[in-house]
C-alpha cells in the first residue's frame, strides 16, 4: 500500500500532464478520437482522485500519501514534496469531478480540438499540483501552470459578448484575466522570496512548507515581518479567489470562456486562491493572519453584497453566474477570515459545494447557449416547457446557490455564518442580507428564463443531450448528497482545519 | 615569470577555431557558386568537433596561461561550450536565409567563426587589455555581419550606427583601462581587487576609470541609458545576425562582466558594496525602460530588441547581487544566460522561418500563423511563454532561481522590481501570441496572405526544424529538470569565486 500511496499522488499530476504532452503528438483534426482520449485521461484522473480521497485516513490526520523527490539540492534546497491533508483532499476530488464533467461535455469543440485538450490538461495538472505540493517552489510552479493556459483557452475557443453599445471581446476577457491573475501572482512570488530570505537569515534558506512551518512555530518570523508579508499572500492569492476590488476579471473572463473552461475556472481555479491563503498565509504566518483578518472579512462581506447586487442587474445568464461566483467566493473569504474552526471548515466546504454548483450552472448555460445562441434573459423565457431536464437541474443548482436546506450550499453557508456570528457579528448580519439578495437574483433568473409562456422562436428547442443529462444528474446528486449527509466530507475537512495554527 | 610557451597546448581549441575560420575562407575560394552551402556544414562539423575536444581535453582543468592573462578553468570551459553551441544553432538557422538573401556565403560563416573565437577568449581573459582585444575581435566581426545585406539601406544604416556607437564605447572602455592603470599600475582583474581594497583613500581617477570601463561594457550589453543603438541595429541587420546579436554577443559581454566583477570587484568587499548601488540603479532602469518601451513596438525585431534590453536588466540585477560568500547570484546569472539564449533561439528560429516564407517582419503579419504552421506557432508560443517566465518552460525556473539569488543577498526590492517588470513583458509577448493564435490571416492588397506567399503552406527547412525541435525540447527540459545544467554551472561558479 505504501508504494502505491507514493505513486498515486504523483500520478495525480503526471496523468493529466502526460496526457497533455501525449496529445500534442496526436493528429490535429480528429475531433472524435481526441475527445475519447481526453475522456480516458480525465476518467483516470477522477479515479485517482477518488482513490486518494477515499484512502485518506481521518483518524490519523495530518499530511498523508507523503512522497519526496530530490529536485535541486544545494543552497536552494528544492524538493518535489507531495502530500494531502484534510483541506486538499476534497479539493483534489473536486478537480477530478469537474474536469471529468467538463471533458465529457466538450465533444462540441471541433475547432482545433487537440490544442484545446492539451491546454485543458495542462491546467488540470497545475491545479492538482497546487493542491498536493508541500514545497513553495512547486506550489508556485503549479499555480502559474494553472493560470497560463487560460489566455489561449479563452482567446481561441471563447466567445465575445455584444452589449449593444459596446462589445466585450473574448480577447479582452482573456487578456484581462491573465494580467490580473499574473499581477496577483507577482505579489505571491515576492511573498515567497521574502519567506525564503527570512528563513535563510535564521539558518539555511528553505522552500519546504514543513520547514517553514516549523520555523514559524518556533517564533522565527517576528510579528512585524508577518504583518507585512501576509497581505502579499492575502491579496495575491485573493485576486484568484475573486477578492473585491480585484474581482473584475472574473465575470468578464468566465463569460468569454468556453463552457468547460468556465466550469473548471469558476469551479476549481478560483478555489486555488482561497486554498493558497489558507495553505501559505495562515499556516506559515498565523500572527500576520490574525492582524489582517478584520480587513479580509470586511472585503469578503463586500464581495458577498457587491457580487449579489451586480448579479441582480445583469441580463446575461453567464454574467449573472459570474457575479454570483464573486458573491459566493465572498462567503469562502469570510469563513477563512473568522479564524474559527467552524467558520474555516464552512469555507472549505463552501469551496467544494460552490465548485460543483457553479460548474453545473455553467454547464447548463452552455447547453442553452448552444441551442439558442443567446444568453439574454430578456429574450429567453418559458424554456422549462422545451428543456425540462435542463431547467430542473438549473433550479436545483440555483436553490443550492441561495442556500436551501437539504442542498450543500446551506450547510456551508450556515457554518460560515456561525463562525462569523461568533467573531464579527455586524458583518455576519450583512452577509445574511447578502444571502437574501442571492435569492432575489436567482429567482429572477429562474423566473425570467424558465417560467412563463414559451416564445415561438424556441419551439424547436431540444432538451439536454444524454451526456449533458448524465453529467448534470451526477452534479445534482452530489449537491443533494452533501446537503443531506455532509459527514464524509466534513470529517476530512475538520481534520485538516484543526491543524491550522491560530484557529 | 613563467615561460610564455608553457601550457600553450591548453589553447588548442582556440587555435583550431581560428584555423577552422581560415579553412572556411580558403575553401570558399575554390567552391563554385551553388555549392557554397557546404561551408555551413563544414563550420557546424568543426564546431561540434571542437566542443567535444574542449570537453575531453579541458575537463577538470584549472590552469592559467601567459602569466595569468588567460584562464583555462571550469568557468571558461562552460562558456566555451556554450558559445560554440550557440554558434552551431545560429549557423543552422542562417543556412536558408544566407543562401536566399545574402551574397558571399563563405565570409559570412568565416566571420561568424571569428566572432565565436572572440567570445571564447572573452570568457577566458583575466586581464583588461586581453579582454579588450577579444571584445574587439567579436565586435569587428559583428560590424561586418550587420552590414551583410549590403544591397539594403537598412542593413547599411544598421552597421554604420553599430560601428560608430561600438567604436565610441570601445574608446571609452580603453580610456577607463588607461586610467585604472595610471592609478594602481595593474590591469589584471585580481590585482585590481587588491588595488581597490588597499587604496584607503580612493583616488577619484580610479573611480572614473572603473566607471568608464563599466560604461563601455554597459554599451555592449545594451543597458539603459546606453541602449539606444540596439533597436536600430537589430532592426536593420539581417535576421540571423540580429539573433546572434541578441544571443551570442550579449552572452559574451555578460561572461566578461561576470569574470571582471567576480575576480576584480567582489573580493574588495567594501568597495564592491559602493559599486553595487550603481549596478542596482542600472538594473532597475534597464528592466523598466526595456520592458515598457517594448509595449509600443510594432516591428518584431524592434520588439525583440527591447525585450532583450529588458532581459539584460534582469541579468544586471543578478550581477548586482554577486558576493564573495554565496555562489547563488553568479549561478543564477549563468543559468539565466543559458535559458534565455536557448529560448530566444527558438523564438528567432520561428520568426526566421516565417520571414523566409513571406519576407515580412511586422507583428500584425503573423495573423493566422497557427492555422498554416501549427508546429511553428507552438514553438513560438513555448518560446514566448518561456521569455515571460511561465512554467513548464526554462523561463520560469531561471527567473525563479535568479530572483531568489538576488533576494537572498539583501536585494528583495530589486527582485520585486524584476518580478514586476516580467509582468509588463507578459503583455507584449501575449500580443504576438494573439496574432498567431487568435487573429485571422491578414490580407495584402486584397489578396490573402496565404495566396500571396504560397511558401506559407510548406514546412520550414530541415535545419530550422532541427533548431526548433531541439530548442523546444531544451526549454521544457530546463523548465522541468535543470539539475544537470546547474551542476555544471556550480562548478563554473566555484572556479570564478575561489
Amino acid at each position: 500500500m505504501n508504494d502505491f500511496d507514493q505513486i498515486a499522488i504523483l500520478l495525480l499530476i503526471i496523468v493529466p500532464l502526460a496526457g497533455s504532452l501525449a496529445m500534442m503528438f496526436m493528429p490535429g483534426n480528429e475531433a472524435k478520437e481526441t475527445w475519447y482520449f481526453a475522456i480516458f485521461i480525465s476518467g483516470l484522473s477522477l479515479i485517482l482522485a477518488l482513490i486518494v480521497f477515499a484512502g485518506y485516513d481521518y483518524d490519523q490526520g495530518g499530511f498523508q500519501y507523503l512522497s519526496s523527490y530530490e529536485w535541486l539540492p544545494g543552497p536552494l534546497d528544492i524538493k518535489l514534496s507531495l502530500g494531502i491533508d484534510g483541506i486538499s483532499a476534497p479539493m483534489v476530488l473536486l478537480n477530478g469531478i469537474v474536469l471529468f464533467g467538463g471533458v465529457l461535455i466538450s465533444q462540441t469543440i471541433t475547432h482545433r480540438p487537440r490544442d484545446f485538450f492539451v491546454l485543458l490538461f495542462a491546467l488540470a495538472a497545475g491545479v492538482n499540483g497546487v493542491f498536493v505540493a508541500r514545497d513553495l517552489f512547486f506550489l508556485f510552479f503549479f499555480y502559474e501552470l494553472a493560470v497560463l493556459p487560460m489566455y489561449l483557452l479563452i482567446g481561441v475557443w471563447g466567445s465575445s459578448t455584444d452589449f449593444g453599445t459596446f462589445l466585450r471581446t473574448k480577447e479582452y476577457g482573456a487578456m484581462k484575466l491573465l494580467l490580473f491573475l499574473v499581477a496577483g501572482s507577482i505579489l505571491v512570488w515576492i511573498g515567497i522570496l521574502a519567506l525564503y530570505v527570512e528563513s535563510s537569515n535564521i539558518g539555511s534558506g528553505t522552500y519546504s512548507l514543513e520547514g517553514l512551518a516549523r520555523l514559524s512555530e518556533t517564533g522565527a518570523f517576528d510579528s512585524e515581518f508577518q504583518t507585512w508579508v501576509f497581505p502579499l499572500f492575502m491579496l495575491g492569492f485573493g485576486v484568484l479567489a475573486g477578492l473585491w476590488p480585484f474581482h473584475t476579471w472574473s465575470p468578464d473572463g468566465h463569460v468569454a470562456a468556453p463552457t468547460a473552461v468556465s466550469m473548471l475556472h469558476a469551479g476549481v481555479l478560483m478555489k486555488l486562491g482561497a486554498y493558497g491563503i489558507i495553505r501559505v498565509g495562515m499556516f506559515l504566518l498565523p500572527e500576520g493572519a490574525d492582524n489582517w483578518m478584520p480587513v479580509l472579512i470586511t472585503l469578503g462581506t463586500i464581495n458577498v453584497l457587491y457580487g449579489a447586487v451586480s448579479a441582480m442587474s445583469q441580463n446575461d445568464l453567464k454574467y449573472i453566474i459570474g457575479y454570483s461566483s464573486v458573491s459566493h467566493m465572498g462567503y469562502v473569504l469570510m469563513g477563512i477570515a473568522t479564524l474559527d474552526n467552524i467558520g474555516v471548515g464552512g469555507a472549505v466546504l463552501q469551496m467544494f459545494s460552490h465548485g460543483i454548483m457553479t460548474a453545473l450552472m455553467f454547464l447548463l448555460v452552455g447547453a442553452i447557449y448552444e441551442r439558442t445562441h443567446t444568453r439574454d434573459i430578456s429574450v429567453l423565457n418559458g424554456l422549462a416547457s422545451r428543456m425540462g431536464v435542463n431547467s430542473f437541474f438549473f433550479a436545483i443548482a440555483g436553490l443550492a446557490s441561495l442556500g436551501l436546506p437539504g442542498l450543500s450550499g446551506f450547510i456551508a453557508e450556515f457554518m460560515v455564518f456561525t463562525g462569523a456570528f461568533r467573531t464579527y457579528l455586524p458583518l455576519a448580519i450583512l452577509a445574511v442580507i447578502g444571502a437574501a439578495l442571492t435569492a432575489i437574483y436567482i429567482l429572477r433568473l429562474l423566473a425570467r428564463t424558465f417560467m412563463g409562456e414559451p416564445d415561438e422562436q424556441w419551439a424547436d428547442l431540444t432538451d439536454a443531450s444524454p451526456v449533458e443529462m448524465s453529467v448534470g444528474a451526477a452534479f445534482v446528486g452530489i449537491l443533494i448528497f452533501v446537503g443531506v449527509w455532509p459527514d464524509p466530507l466534513l470529517r476530512v475537512i475538520n481534520v485538516g482545519v484543526s491543524t491550522i495554527p491560530g484557529v | 615569470m613563467t615561460s610564455l610557451t608553457e601550457n600553450l597546448d591548453l589553447l588548442t581549441p582556440e587555435f583550431a577555431l581560428a584555423g577552422l575560420a581560415f579553412l572556411v575562407f580558403a575553401v570558399d575560394l575554390f567552391l563554385p557558386e551553388g555549392k557554397k552551402g557546404y561551408l555551413a556544414w563544414i563550420s557546424i562539423a568543426g564546431l561540434i568537433a571542437l566542443i567535444l575536444v574542449s570537453l575531453v581535453m579541458l575537463w577538470d582543468e584549472d590552469e592559467t596561461l601567459y602569466d595569468g592573462l588567460l584562464a583555462v578553468d571550469a568557468f571558461a570551459l562552460f562558456f566555451k561550450v556554450f558559445f560554440m553551441g550557440i554558434g552551431v544553432f545560429i549557423i543552422l538557422s542562417s543556412v536558408d536565409f544566407v543562401e536566399r538573401r545574402l551574397k558571399h556565403q563563405g565570409e559570412f560563416y568565416g566571420l561568424l567563426l571569428f566572432s565565436i573565437l572572440g567570445m571564447n577568449v572573452m570568457a577566458q581573459s583575466r586581464e583588461l587589455l586581453t579582454a579588450y582585444i577579444a571584445l574587439e575581435l567579436l565586435s569587428f566581426s559583428l560590424y561586418v555581419l550587420a552590414a551583410y545585406a549590403k544591397d539594403t539601406a537598412a542593413s547599411n544604416e544598421s552597421a554604420l550606427k553599430y560601428i560608430i556607437v561600438g567604436a565610441v564605447s570601445s574608446a571609452i572602455l580603453l580610456y577607463g583601462v588607461s586610467m585604472v592603470y595610471s592609478t594602481i599600475g595593474v590591469t589584471k582583474f585580481e590585482a585590481i581587487a587588491v588595488g581597490l581594497e588597499l587604496s584607503t583613500e580612493v583616488s577619484p581617477a580610479l573611480w572614473v576609470g572603473v566607471g568608464l570601463i563599466l560604461v563601455g561594457l554597459m554599451f555592449k550589453v545594451s543597458a539603459v541609458p546606453f541602449h539606444m543603438w540596439a533597436p536600430d541595429v537589430y532592426e536593420g541587420a539581417p535576421y540571423p545576425v540580429t539573433a546572434y546579436l541578441a544571443i551570442g554577443s550579449k552572452a559574451a559581454a555578460f561572461a566578461l562582466m561576470l569574470r571582471l566583477v567576480g575576480e576584480g570587484f567582489v573580493p574588495a568587499t567594501e568597495r564592491w558594496e559602493q559599486w553595487q548601488v550603481v549596478f542596482a540603479v542600472l538594473a532597475t532602469v534597464t528592466m523598466l525602460v526595456g520592458n515598457l518601451v517594448a509595449l509600443a513596438q510594432k516591428n518584431l525585431k524592434r520588439l525583440l530588441a527591447y525585450s532583450s534590453i529588458g532581459h539584460a536588466g534582469f541579468l544586471l540585477a543578478g550581477i548586482t547581487a554577486m558576493s564573495f560568500d554565496s555562489p547563488l547570484p553568479s549561478n543564477g546569472v549563468m543559468f539565466y544566460l543559458v535559458g534565455y539564449s536557448i529560448t530566444n533561439l527558438v523564438v528567432f528560429a520561428a520568426i526566421i522561418s516565417f520571414f523566409n516564407m513571406t519576407g515580412k517582419e511586422m507583428i500584425a503579419d503573423l495573423g493566422g500563423l497557427a492555422d498554416h504552421q501549427p508546429f511553428l506557432a507552438a514553438c513560438l508560443a513555448m518560446g514566448l511563454f518561456s521569455l515571460a517566465g511561465l512554467p513548464i518552460f526554462a523561463g520560469f525556473t531561471m527567473k525563479f532561481y535568479l530572483f531568489t539569488a538576488v533576494a537572498s543577498e539583501g536585494y528583495l526590492w530589486l527582485a520585486a522590481v524584476a518580478i514586476f517588470a516580467s509582468l509588463i513583458s507578459l503583455y507584449y509577448y501575449l500580443q504576438i501570441l494573439r496574432q498567431v493564435y487568435i487573429e485571422p490571416t491578414p490580407t495584402e492588397n486584397g489578396v490573402a496572405m496565404i495566396e500571396a506567399h504560397p511558401d506559407l503552406t510548406k514546412p520550414p527547412s530541415l535545419s530550422l526544424l532541427a533548431v526548433l525541435a531541439f530548442g523546444a525540447g531544451a526549454i521544457i527540459w530546463l523548465g522541468i529538470y535543470p539539475k544537470p545544467l546547474i551542476d555544471a554551472i556550480e562548478a563554473a561558479s566555484r572556479a570564478l569565486l575561489n
